[in-house]
């Protein structure tokens, strides 16, 4: 036999599952940036009260519509003013709470509904399976927005009603993945394996089907987040979603919206802080499905 | 060897991947006359598929090929632009592939298919393609050969599907036929019946055949000529009846070891295996690449290998004989 | 394949109902709609008379069965608000929805599809970058701001279009680019994925083997396997489209349904609204009970079974 030195007879050793793991996640550009501007976003929701520079509320009708610095305002308002003279920093720095708040909320809500429906439906199949699937189809004919519009309308517009029909409504994408991963997994040998050692339904729900399907619930959680905020931004765009003064971001626009022939950054400026944010949660989404894909992690 | 229909010297097949060159070919000659079948047979991994789609033209823009020659007919394959090659393809060189279940479009019908080919080719009627492909599934062994033609892939079973790419290769009446493991996706009993219709079908029709194959007991009873390659090399080439009775190089020792033959091999004997595994063929590969595997390697095996035997039967192998006296004694 | 039909078309059906129950329900949402139809400041009798005026005081189950057999009908009953029959309203403003929404569609199609296949055909090149790009930006625009943004650079900034309503042509040119945008991504990302899919697989390598022409083995071998799914899901996000018309309608000023829903809900005119989450959820329905039948046609594995 060859002696260790022969360059073809040298073994290639793989870096581990974890350290791939780590290698794909740093080196996925979109991944990165998703993480970092959400986490930059959700610590100014947090201290959004050290950081706004006034009160989001404090009204100033000799301070109206201040331009933005970069317009040739002052840096006492750094982002100007709104119509009714507040600091339209602070009201961003604020909305990021309502926006992030609602969005999480929501997604956890509709998940935990989505998720218990689709789980069911991929492991006990038959007519669990068909009447979980029959409510998707349901829920998927139903016009969101409409439906959101029309309940918030004749619920009264507020933080909690609308996070509570957001909840409720955007359970369908849990439902479809979740019955899917389900579906493929509890095909799987181990899960077999777990039925005939006797394991009961929910032990093999909870330890062998719920930790294989995970990856695939975090990417529909972040997904179902940005959908949440993007809708809540809609609903207090039409007037019906949170109402004033609470500052969200959707609102702010539909505020600035009449202003717009004049002072288009009142329009410009909430907009696109919530295209940034739905933009960064969408990329997180889809770098944790990349890096998380079941090839990557063989 | 100016009467050979496709000749092919020192044909070279690279690809870039992120850890260096991966040199899947590496400098193989074989040529092939009129009516002549030549067989290549390898492990898997071994270049053998590489080395037929780089033929047909079908290489991905990826992988780099360079040869010395690389010959079919009087048109010279590595000048021939990409309508030349589309013209030799499904014309006067046709292919059939190793997966039948998936090598249709499931898209549209038997029919359809068979007949694309004509009509690409020749200046025929759609009522003319059609007579033929009847004609066809009825020399490949399929009965109802007419109501075949309106059915889909899914509708046939394997067996079937493969007589119909088999067919397809046909239609145009190819000067040279590539089958790449056509019969390895199917069950054994149909395995046997593909392989005599192949056969007869090249004989019948005097065409000359390139049949890919991991299977030496499939070599033994078709080819002509056989071509034994390991890790993207040539080991040995030769006429079949003499590589099998007398196999030089110890790697195809190795390969016939791995079959039973009646009569001779024990009852309850343990068949052969060739222990180890193919090497990485990234960055240069220098020597015998088999050497990580063979019983007989020394340190003249990193050097330059000669080649050995004669024109016919050649082997590449720092040993003289291929160490075949020295098979004798661990035996 | 008409076994396949009958019991999607059931479905279809079964679903349909379930919808128009929910959509009835929501009038029992606010608790009293009696109450609710005769705002704060009615007396107690004006409210009973409101209640038997419109026969709330009968069982839930009895009233929707009303409504829904006056709504197979068409009869929708009449705005509280307009005070006009509600199957008129909707009807009216129905056309300038299904125009904006046909236009949507076409226009994602036109610009998703060959994007897709070009992204599929040169994976990272700068085209697949442009497309990715696109797609990943349409997921993230709130398409109240894009249309607002629209209006400030084409309509005020640069006068090429006008601001808003529905009079020409031109009218429709943004509200189709913003409802369109919004359908791109997704119609994008699967024929991007199907090509990629469809080019790796082994009949096209046949296809090439029988010296087919790059457009050909592109056209008629690759793509029209990898359309099929996008069928598909033009009429899921067909559907969507025609719901999330509402936004796009209210930006632009557009008199359709959508806007006739905003309108309705913002004055709590709940038959109109009733009707309208049902017609659209029909519209839904419909859509993709033809897509499923276009796409087992289109299959031959579904077509034959």
């Amino acid at each position: 036999m060859t002696d260790a030195a022969d360059p073809l007879s040298q073994e290639i050793h793989g870096p581990t599952p974890r350290q791939i793991l780590r290698m794909r996640a740093f080196g996925h550009k979109g991944l990165l940036f998703g993480l970092i501007v959400v986490g930059l976003l959700v610590l100014i929701a947090l201290f959004a009260p050290v950081l706004a520079p006034h009160d989001p509320y404090a009204q100033s009708l000799m301070n109206r519509m201040v331009p933005p610095v970069f317009m040739g305002g002052s840096w006492e308002h750094p982002l100007g003013t709104d119509h009714l003279g507040r600091d339209y920093l602070s009201r961003l720095i604020y909305g990021a709470r309502v926006s992030l708040l609602i969005g999480s909320i929501a997604a956890l809500i509709s998940g935990l509904i989505g998720t218990t429906m689709g789980v069911c439906a991929g492991y006990f199949g038959g007519k669990v399976d068909a009447f979980v699937t029959f409510l998707i189809n349901v829920r998927l004919a139903m016009p969101v927005v409409l439906v959101a519009l029309a309940v918030v309308a004749i619920l009264g517009g507020s933080l909690t009603v609308v996070v509570c029909v957001l909840g409720l409504l955007l359970w369908d994408r849990f439902a479809v993945v979740m019955r899917a991963s389900t579906l493929q997994v509890s095909r799987r040998d181990y899960v077999a394996a777990a039925q005939v050692i006797g394991a009961s339904t929910p032990r093999i729900l909870l330890t062998e089907i719920m930790p294989n399907i995970f990856n695939n619930l975090i990417v529909v959680i972040t997904l179902e987040m940005a959908h949440a905020i993007l809708l809540e931004a809609a609903l207090s765009f039409l007037g019906l979603g949170v109402q004033p003064p609470t500052p969200s971001w959707g609102l702010m626009v539909s505020e600035g919206k009449n202003m717009m022939l004049f002072e288009p950054w009142l329009v410009l400026i909430p907009g696109a802080v919530l295209f940034v944010l739905v933009l960064a949660i969408n990329l997180m989404g889809d770098g944790l499905r990349d890096v998380t894909a079941p090839e990557g992690r063989s | 060897m100016t009467d050979a229909l496709l000749s092919v010297k020192n044909l070279t097949l690279s690809i870039p991947t992120g850890s260096g060159t991966l040199h899947a070919v590496r400098g193989i000659d074989f040529d092939l006359k009129r009516g002549e079948t030549l067989s290549i047979v390898g492990e898997s991994g071994s270049g053998k598929s590489l080395t037929s789609l780089a033929v047909m033209g079908l290489l991905s823009k990826t992988i780099k090929c360079q040869a010395d020659e690389m010959r079919f007919d009087t048109i010279d394959l590595q000048k021939a632009n990409r309508r030349v090659m589309r013209d030799l393809r499904g014309n006067r060189m046709a292919m059939i592939f190793q997966e039948p279940m998936t090598s249709l479009n499931p898209a549209y019908t038997i029919g359809d298919q068979l007949t694309e080919t004509l009509l690409l080719h020749r200046k025929v009627s759609k009522a003319a393609a059609r007579a033929r492909a009847v004609e066809l599934l009825e020399k490949v062994g399929i009965t109802a050969a007419e109501s075949r033609l309106s059915q889909y892939p899914h509708q046939l079973s394997g067996g079937l599907r493969q007589r119909v790419m088999i067919a397809l290769a046909l239609m145009c009446e190819p000067d040279l036929l590539i089958a790449d493991e056509p019969t390895t996706a199917l069950d054994v009993t149909i395995q046997a019946q593909i392989l005599r219709l192949l056969v007869d079908l090249t004989r019948e029709m005097n065409m000359a055949m390139i049949l890919i194959t991991h299977d030496l007991g499939v070599v033994a009873r078709v080819a002509d000529k056989v071509a034994v390659m390991y890790a993207g090399g040539l080991v040995e080439t030769g006429p079949a009846a003499e590589v099998f009775s007398a196999p030089s190089h110890p790697h195809t020792r190795g390969l016939l070891r791995c079959i039973p033959q009646p009569g001779k091999t024990e009852r309850g004997a343990p068949l052969g295996t060739i222990p180890g595994i193919v090497p990485s063929l990234i960055g240069d590969v220098s020597g015998c690449v088999f050497r990580t595997r063979c019983a007989h390697a020394s340190a003249d095996c990193r050097g330059p290998i000669p080649l050995r035997g004669d024109d016919s039967h050649a082997f590449k192998c720092v040993h003289a004989d291929g160490a075949l006296s020295a098979e004798g004694e661990l035996a | 394949m008409l076994p396949f039909i009958l019991k999607r078309l059931g479905l279809a059906l079964l679903v349909a109902l379930t919808v128009s129950f929910i959509s009835f329900s929501l009038l029992f949402l606010s608790g009293d709609p009696a109450a609710a139809l005769a705002g704060e400041t009615a007396s107690g009798e004006d409210v009973e008379a409101l209640r038997r005026l419109y026969g709330f005081d009968r069982p839930m189950l009895v009233q929707y069965g009303e409504w829904l057999f006056s709504a197979l009908r068409g009869d929708f009953g009449e705005s509280y608000y307009f005070k006009l029959p509600v199957a008129g309203l909707i009807a009216e403003r129905l056309q300038v929805t299904m125009i904006l929404g046909v236009c949507g569609i076409l226009f994602a199609l036109l610009t998703a599809v060959p994007l897709g296949v070009v992204a599929a055909i040169r994976p990272n090149s700068l085209i697949d970058r442009v497309a990715l790009f696109l797609s990943v930006a349409g997921q993230a625009m709130p398409s109240f701001w894009f249309g607002l943004i629209l209006i400030v650079v084409f309509a005020i900034q640069l006068g090429w279009l006008p601001p808003s309503g529905a009079a020409t042509w031109r009218h429709f040119i943004m509200p189709t680019i913003v409802l369109g945008y919004y359908a791109m991504p997704a119609i994008m990302r699967l024929t991007r994925a199907g090509m990629l899919d469809v080019l790796n697989s082994d009949f096209i390598r046949t296809a090439r083997a029988k010296g087919a022409g790059e457009g050909r083995v592109l056209f008629k071998h690759a793509l029209r396997n990898a359309i099929i799914p996008v069928v598909s899901l033009a009429a899921v996000q067909m559907g969507f489209m025609l719901g999330g018309s509402i936004v796009v309608e209210s930006v632009f000023a557009l008199h359709g349904a959508g806007f006739l829903a905003w309108e309705s809900i913002a004055r709590n005119d709940l038959p109109t609204v009733q009707a309208l989450i049902l017609v659209f959820s029909m519209f839904y329905i419909v859509f993709t009970f033809l897509a499923d039948v276009l796409n087992a046609w289109l299959d031959p594995r579904m077509r034959s079974s």
